[in-house]
């Protein structure tokens, strides 16, 4: 009777340990799903895309201005051109406020109404990219064309913009990365030690001294690591470009021309591509994606660091 | 002279950027909440979305999120569980890791190009609200993942020793006493995730296609209300729906991530105590 009973329990035992084994295989599995999807749009962006590279030549993809599909002749230059002036564009405008912004969240305003602050930058960051566009178009576009460009005719009395234009974008793009940059530059500047801001203040620095020359260097990683992730946002966006920027693939000469983005031009373009056609805009999805790539790369190192010398 | 002027430069510069993101929200809502009505919710559009309501456009959208976290939802909170109570510190885990986060950080567009290219085209779901569910799957795995494990790992090993230590396996352990404790966590990832899926528009526009019509089937083309209202702008076809769409739009994502951060706080709050 007693033998049974062990032999019963073992078995029992036995068969559970199995059923834990399987468990922790299917939850494995669940695990390495987003892995996998990573490397098998990687796989199959590079399969569908590389083609182009070698159809229409590396040098002449990269390096030729003119994107006519109709004409069969693809160069990405006005593209890679178009989306880097927006973009840079973008972050001289969202720096600066940036991280002013994060100072002032940081280290002036009283923490509940910096709470506030935050909460409110928070749930602004999730508003949809495509209404962000949408208010360019209606009030940023005319404004360029009404406002700015009369200004810049006092200098150039030959320029002229529709306000669809790198400037246009820029503006909108920068309001739409300050999120990244404030919140991740504030998280950076208030986890600088007590002690480095309080070591400054008795050797009598004054506050602007403390943020200036202390504060600020001592988060610099941080900072760096935000306005990097915050460019990639930028580089990757799609629908608010492609309402604002007015979508023409050609060198832009200033900061009131219309550009064609990498993002834009395969939104714009995927429905309709024949094969050839298609195998380009994949192609400008290769190169899309090794730059957004490197930008994260860059920014987790950024992060990294800082995280290295805080421990 | 100087600390005024830094002062002044950071007051400007923040309350400009404040009453940035404020004017853009303001201004659409005063622009299209006049123009949401019961009709406009309930009614079909028709002459393009000239004329009429969003219907169709608000099941559509209900439709892609929805056929999106059935397919996320289990895979990102299986996955979180193994990532936080399974997997060991290994090369190969690492790996894996280091993929996933990759994944939160590819662009829309490239999971749209992708969607386009696997699941319209290379399975041949044709543009549909399967294929958009699957493409939007892949953007919202990484946000489900990281959220479960947060809340994972914020519960006390001593509730997975006790339970241990009566004699429950590990995974009766994970289901019955650890995953009950995160359900506020992962609730906080879904509506995270369904805010994403909402927001979204380069990946539905090249997976979903852009149907008007309501959409029964998985493999119906459809639209979602972000897709509906660029089409609305980016084609001139009415400036009025297209706030009337923006400002709904704008309601919505305002609620749902007012929602994820009270829930959010209140996890907080718990374990504090």
């Amino acid at each position: 009777m007693r033998i049974i009973t062990i032999a019963s329990e073992q078995k029992r035992r036995r068969s559970r340990s199995v059923r834990e084994a399987t468990i922790e295989r299917l939850l494995f599995l669940a695990g390495i799903v987003g892995a996998l999807s990573v490397a098998l749009i990687t796989v199959f962006l590079f399969a569908s895309g590389l083609p182009a590279f070698a159809n229409f030549g590396l040098g002449n993809f990269l390096f030729e201005t003119r994107w006519s599909p109709t004409n069969g002749v693809y160069g990405t230059l006005a593209l890679t051109a178009g989306t880097l002036s927006v973009t840079l564009t973008a972050l001289v405008i969202g720096i600066p406020s940036g991280v002013a912004c994060a100072v002032f969240l940081s280290e002036i305003l009283p923490p509940k109404a910096a709470r506030a602050f935050k909460f409110a930058i928070e749930l602004l960051a999730g508003i949809p990219s495509v209404v962000y566009g949408f208010f360019g178009l209606i009030v940023v576009v005319p404004a360029v064309r009404m406002y700015i460009l009369p200004i810049v005719r006092l200098w150039d009395p030959d320029a002229h913009t529709t306000g669809l234009s790198i400037l246009s974008g820029a503006i909108i793009l920068a309001v739409m990365i300050l999120p990244t940059i404030v919140s991740l530059s504030e998280n950076a500047i208030s986890s600088v030690p007590e002690e480095y801001k309080e070591a400054s203040l008795a050797l009598g620095a004054n506050k602007r001294q403390t943020i200036a020359r202390v504060l600020i260097p001592a988060a610099k990683s941080g900072i760096l690591a935000s306005i990097i992730l915050g460019m990639g946002r930028a580089v990757g966006e799609t629908m608010a470009v492609l309402l604002i920027t007015g979508n023409a693939a050609v060198m832009p000469k200033s900061l009131l021309d219309p550009v064609a983005t990498l993002t834009g031009t395969i939104a714009m373009e995927m429905s309709y591509a024949d094969t050839s056609h298609q195998q380009a805009l994949f192609a400008v999805g290769v190169i899309l994606f090794l730059i957004i790539m490197l930008l994260n790369a860059v920014a987790q190192t950024a992060a990294k660091r800082m995280g290295a010398r805080r421990s | 002279m100087k600390d005024k002027l830094f002062y002044a430069a950071i007051w400007f510069f923040s309350i400009l950027t404040l009453a940035a993101l404020l004017v853009i929200v303001g201004y659409i809502m005063y622009r299209g909440a006049s123009h949401i009505s019961w009709e406009f919710i309930t009614e079909r559009p028709s002459l393009m979305g000239k004329k009429g309501g969003i219907f169709p456009i608000i099941i559509g959208t209900l439709y892609v999120t929805g056929v999106g976290l059935l397919i996320a939802a289990p895979i990102g909170i299986t996955a979180a569980v193994y990532f936080a109570e399974y997997s060991k510190d290994g090369r190969l885990v690492r790996a894996i890791r280091v993929f996933t986060e990759a994944l939160a950080g590819i662009p829309s567009i490239i999971v749209g190009l992708f969607g386009f290219a696997f699941f319209v085209v290379f399975l041949g779901f044709g543009w549909s609200v399967l294929s958009g569910g699957l493409s939007v799957s892949l953007m919202i795995l990484p946000i489900l993942i990281r959220s479960t494990e947060e809340a994972l790992k914020t519960v006390p090993l001593s509730y997975r020793e006790g339970s241990l230590s009566l004699g429950a396996s590990k995974w009766e352990t994970t289901r019955k006493v650890v995953l009950p404790c995160c359900r506020k966590g992962i609730l906080t990832g879904l509506v995270l995730s369904m805010g994403r899926v909402v927001g979204e528009t380069a990946v539905i526009m090249l997976t979903v296609g852009g149907a008007l019509k309501l959409p029964v089937s998985i493999f119906d083309s459809t639209r979602t209300m972000s897709l509906h209202m660029y089409i609305l702008a980016a084609e001139g076809i009415s400036q009025e729906k297209a706030f009337a769409t923006a400002a709904l739009l704008v309601l919505i994502i305002l609620v749902i991530n007012g929602l994820a951060n009270i829930i959010g706080h209140r996890i907080g709050g718990s374990n504090g105590k």
